[in-house]
């Protein structure tokens, strides 16, 4: 709106830790407005009492603030000239860079009808086999990684990200320590990815509330590439949890009753609605959205991971297997949803019994290993499922295999055979037929 | 003249309206915002108050914006056209709303009201009828689809006149009936009706008894959901609930399948719809989606429209049920309802109750799950609609209320166990510890020998009986050792696991093996229970499992061919053999 500089209200009654009360009428729900220069949102109308949540944290603010309402929504400036480019949450250039031309859009936009999406069919490749063989990604999928903060996530996802087939990948940075946003600007810039990389980036040092805009930023540009330009878009989010305790830090300054682990009653649909944003769009255009919810001490029954988990199309665990001294794609925990949607349609016809014969014996494997830790003699079926979950492990499982899914594939036959008799893979009998390595 | 009033208070969708005469409790009203209409529902009244929540987003919503009171409650349109249909939590008709993205403001109708069906009429002039009675019908997918005196007219009519067999659209006057005053009153093909209440013009709702065939072993054979009867699936997430939910609506032997997708994923509505096209329906051989209707509330759409999706679901099962058909209702997933309402609640501050779900969960659940059944119409006839809602416990901890809530109603109780998903063993459906009560009603037993054979209750008990051996035995052998038990223990155990790998888990992305046909099932079943009564001698535990993993995997074979087909004929044979060269 060019209505800038509106009325300019000095009268504040209330402040707490986020959010101010002022007296001011006409003013919208969700409108923005500056506080002092700070930037802030309308989150309550009660009558002429506007109840504005400040993001970057009310420290400072007088009773005399100077509150200039901006007569719209939190909004992007979307256009090619994103490409390449840095921001903070507000979608300001972190990167010294100039600001952005283009059509200004809000973020938090609607829904897409679901009539309207296509179903995921495109395989994306990673080359990783604990992704690609067991926990295939379907473009048009959101899924997390499951993990401790310890773990090597982020590297994972870098990897992902640069070898996916995609046009533009996205970063959502919340809460992110400045090492990894560093971390994240070397890795791309070094594969010579930074033209199709836009970052959205609020890192540790950054106030908590203004996380909460990162997500929306990060799609609603890729809305842009993916709707208008029919693009493939992959966008990361990293990390959901702290996104969530942001969350949770404005819920508790607005007095609302605090449900599961002091998290909001609203948790499930403030995550649904970034996560649904994920899509396959009818012209081609894609959003597939890969994130990261850290766990604390594994408990995955906390109200962020079980929340997330039932909106999300599958998690993906990383384990170290202390037998091989990797860290792997955890096989029992993690799923792809959307998996059956390509093995054994843009993959091999094997893929989905090899995927889940070499699984169930892994998992004897791990029986066989309780027993050995137990005390207890081994059989010989067991002595031979812990020698192929050991290759198993190493070669296939690992974060840093990189192979095509056919080789995945012939590889895993292989240890069938080096290992198995057919009947105890119990494949169907047709399978075994063709592909069994004599 | 309608009551009006003006905004006065925001906080996301719950919006509070001073307004100027009476309001009831959930009634509807639109709140103009710049010309865009927003629909929204009372909650609650306070003096000159009315809060109401917004079934879309009040993004620059402004105070003194004006709001006009609508006089009437949720209601849905019932009529011919709703099969195939595509519909919102409100019965918008999702197809034909314009742009990908869902733009507020914009209502559809659900149905066409310029298409026109070939009409047939049943009552003559001079007939006695009363709310529910059939006029006529029209045929919708090949299904009879009853026009009926309206459910909201009370008291007796006397039919005055009925078109002639012709076609009409909705809206042409089918038939005028006369009240007992000597009025008259034109009845069209189309009636509207207050979703929260529920449909109840029928004789009686006797217990319900007969076998709803899904096609899903676990359930038809260990634990059978009957015509209108009410089941729950609660389960973590990843433990299987929505591919078990498609599965029994992709195979369940219903009339239509209504399946509100509740809060849950667009892209599993996306399946449906790209799916249902396609495939056949496996007792009609029509198309699926011919008999299916859609009520989709994604979890990214507007809350408040989510609590409205399972009544508008459950008030077309019973619009259906009132023509005698048999109407399998799925919501997925109702602790996503329950959750919309905790919201609200919380926006109202109430004082909560456990977990701060609203204190009336126990009696609004109770309530919802009461509105299936099974009924005899007063024709005589009878209809039923099946409601199988699954839950999605917060941790997958079944002590939380909306599972303890829902336990306490539904009959049938299809736990999905993480450990049985981890180990890949589909449907995670636990053996042990579901349950369905219909098996111990003495009309099911009685029905169930006469549709399949009198010791069939028995052997589903013997099953039972011997699935919680394994189980028992299986925990000794891991503190214990395999050596540590004798060798008969192993055959007990093996025996439990031949049961679970050949007649409980079922590979539900096989074409074959997903849907099995109840005469398949008695043949599995007594495959089964042959092999558990056989008495064998094995010189070690070790002998036991390569015997067994040997027997699995030759059943398993037969699961996977066409019943009686040349190849499941071979894999019986060696399947036989194998067996026999073992006595």
């Amino acid at each position: 709106m060019t209505k800038a500089f509106q009325k300019i209200y000095t009268q504040v009654t209330q402040i707490t830790k986020a959010t101010c009360t002022i007296k001011a009428t006409d003013v919208g729900n969700e409108e923005l407005a500056t506080v002092n220069g700070k930037l802030a949102q309308v989150v309550k109308i009660a009558k002429d009492e506007v109840t504005l949540q400040i993001f970057g944290g009310t420290e400072g603010i007088p009773t005399n603030a100077e509150v200039i309402f901006l007569g719209k929504a939190p909004s992007l400036k979307v256009g090619d000239q994103l490409s390449g480019r840095f921001f903070n949450a507000f979608g300001e250039p972190i990167d010294g860079g100039s600001v952005p031309e283009g059509e200004e859009r809000q973020i938090g936009g609607p829904s897409v009808n679901p009539m309207r999406r296509k179903q995921p069919s495109e395989l994306i490749a990673t080359g990783i086999a604990g992704i690609d063989l067991n926990n295939t990604l379907v473009s048009g999928q959101k899924i997390p990684f499951f993990a401790d903060p310890d773990q090597p996530f982020n590297a994972v996802m870098a990897t992902v990200a640069l070898r996916a087939e995609t046009d533009k990948i996205i970063l959502g940075g919340m809460g992110l320590t400045n090492d990894d946003y560093l971390y994240f600007k070397k890795v791309f810039s070094n594969a010579g990815a930074l033209d199709r990389i836009i970052s959205f980036v609020n890192t540790t040092e950054d106030p908590p509330v203004e996380r909460l805009l990162v997500p929306d930023m990060a799609l609603t540009a890729a809305e842009y590439f993916a709707v208008d330009k029919n693009e493939k878009v992959l966008v990361l989010l990293t990390d959901m949890t702290s996104y969530a305790d942001a969350l949770a830090i404005v819920s508790n300054r607005m007095d609302q009753i605090p449900s599961k682990d002091s998290m909001p009653g609203s948790l499930y649909s403030d995550l649904a609605k970034i996560y649904e944003k994920a899509a396959q769009f009818p012209d081609g255009g894609s959003i597939t959205i890969i994130a990261v919810t850290t766990l604390s001490g594994g408990d995955i029954t906390h109200a962020v991971p079980d929340n997330t988990g039932y909106i999300t199309e599958g998690q993906l665990f990383l384990r170290r297997d202390s037998s091989v001294g990797k860290v792997i794609v955890d096989p029992f925990r993690s799923l792809s949803r959307l998996k059956q949607l390509v093995q054994g349609k843009k993959t091999r016809e094997d893929h989905p019994q090899v995927m889940n014969a070499a699984v169930r014996l892994y998992s004897d494997a791990s029986n066989a290993q309780t027993k050995l830790e137990n005390g207890f003699d081994l059989t010989d079926y067991d002595r031979r499922t812990l020698d192929f979950a050991k290759d198993y492990a190493r070669d296939i499982l690992a974060i840093d295999v990189n192979l095509n899914i056919t080789e995945m594939l012939d590889y895993t036959w292989g240890l069938f055979a080096k290992y198995f008799k057919p009947e105890e893979v119990s494949i169907k009998k047709e399978m075994v037929e063709k592909y069994w390595k004599n | 003249m309608s009551t009006k009033g003006t905004v006065k208070g925001i906080i996301s969708n719950l919006v509070t309206v001073e307004v100027d005469g009476p309001v009831s409790q959930n009634e509807i009203a639109y709140i103009n915002l710049d010309g865009t209409k927003l629909m929204s529902e009372v909650i609650k009244v306070v003096g000159k108050n009315a809060y109401v929540q917004v079934f879309e987003s009040t993004r620059g919503l402004r105070v003194d914006t004006p709001v006009e009171f609508a006089g009437y409650m949720l209601e849905v349109v019932l009529a011919p056209g709703l099969l195939e249909r595509n519909l919102d939590g409100l019965e918008n008709n999702l197809e034909t709303m314009d742009g990908v993205f869902l733009k507020r403001g914009d209502y559809t109708s659900p149905i066409d009201f310029e298409k026109p069906w070939h009409f047939k009429p049943i009552a003559q002039a001079g007939d006695k009828v009363t709310a529910a009675s059939w006029l006529g019908e029209v045929d919708e997918n090949f299904q009879p689809h009853k026009i009926m005196v309206p459910f909201k007219m009370t008291g007796e009519y006397t039919v005055k006149s009925i078109v002639t067999e012709g076609n009409y659209n909705v809206n042409h006057v089918i038939a005028v009936i006369t009240d007992a005053d000597g009025n008259d009153i034109d009845i069209t093909m189309v009636q509207r009706w207050p979703v929260k209440l529920a449909i109840t013009q029928y004789k009686e709702k006797p217990r319900p008894y007969k076998l709803l065939e899904t096609g899903c072993r676990v359930i038809d054979t260990m634990n059978p959901i009957v015509e209108g009867g009410t089941g729950f699936i609660p389960g973590a997430f990843g433990t299987g609930k929505t591919v078990l939910q498609h599965g029994i609506s992709k195979q369940a032997e219903a009339d239509i399948v209504i399946i509100a997708a509740c809060g849950e994923r667009a892209n599993e509505v996306v399946e449906v719809f790209t799916e249902f096209p396609q495939l056949d329906d496996p007792h009609t051989g029509r198309k699926l989606m011919e008999r299916t209707i859609i009520i989709a509330n994604t979890s990214n759409m507007p809350v408040a429209a989510r609590e409205a999706s399972v009544y508008t679901a459950m008030t077309i099962g019973e619009y259906y049920r009132a023509m005698g058909l048999k109407v399998l209702l799925m919501a997925d997933s109702t602790s996503r309802w329950a959750q919309a309402l905790r919201e609200m609640s919380n926006r109202l501050e109430e004082l909560p109750g456990p977990d701060a779900f609203p204190m009336d969960i126990s009696s609004i659940i109770s309530n919802f799950y009461g509105r299936a059944g099974h009924v005899i119409l007063n024709n005589g006839q009878e209809g039923s609609i099946t409601f199988i809602g699954t839950v999605s416990p917060a941790g997958g901890n079944l002590k939380e209320p909306v599972t303890e809530n829902t336990k306490k109603v539904a009959r049938c109780f299809y736990a999905l166990e993480q450990e049985r998903a981890d180990r890949k063993r589909y449907p995670a459906i636990n053996p042990i510890e579901s349950y369905s009560k219909y098996i111990e009603y003495p009309e099911f037993k009685k029905y169930i020998s006469e549709l399949i054979s009198p010791d069939w209750t028995e052997k589903v008990n013997e099953l039972r009986t011997r699935l919680q051996r394994g189980k028992e035995i299986a925990e000794q052998i891991n503190i214990l050792g395999d050596d540590g038990v004798p060798t008969e223990y192993h055959i007990v155990f093996w025996k439990s696991e031949f049961i679970d790998f050949v007649l409980l888990q079922q590979d539900s992305f096989d074409k074959i093996d997903s849907n099995t046909s109840l005469e398949r099932q008695e043949y599995i079943m007594d495959l089964v229970i042959n092999v558990c009564r056989a008495e064998w001698e094995f010189d070690d535990f070790n002998d036991v499992a390569d015997f067994f993993k040997k027997l699995i995997n030759a059943a398993r074979q037969m699961n996977f061919s066409e019943f009686k087909s040349d190849k499941f004929n071979r894999y019986q044979e060696e399947f036989s053999e194998f067996l026999s060269s073992k006595e």
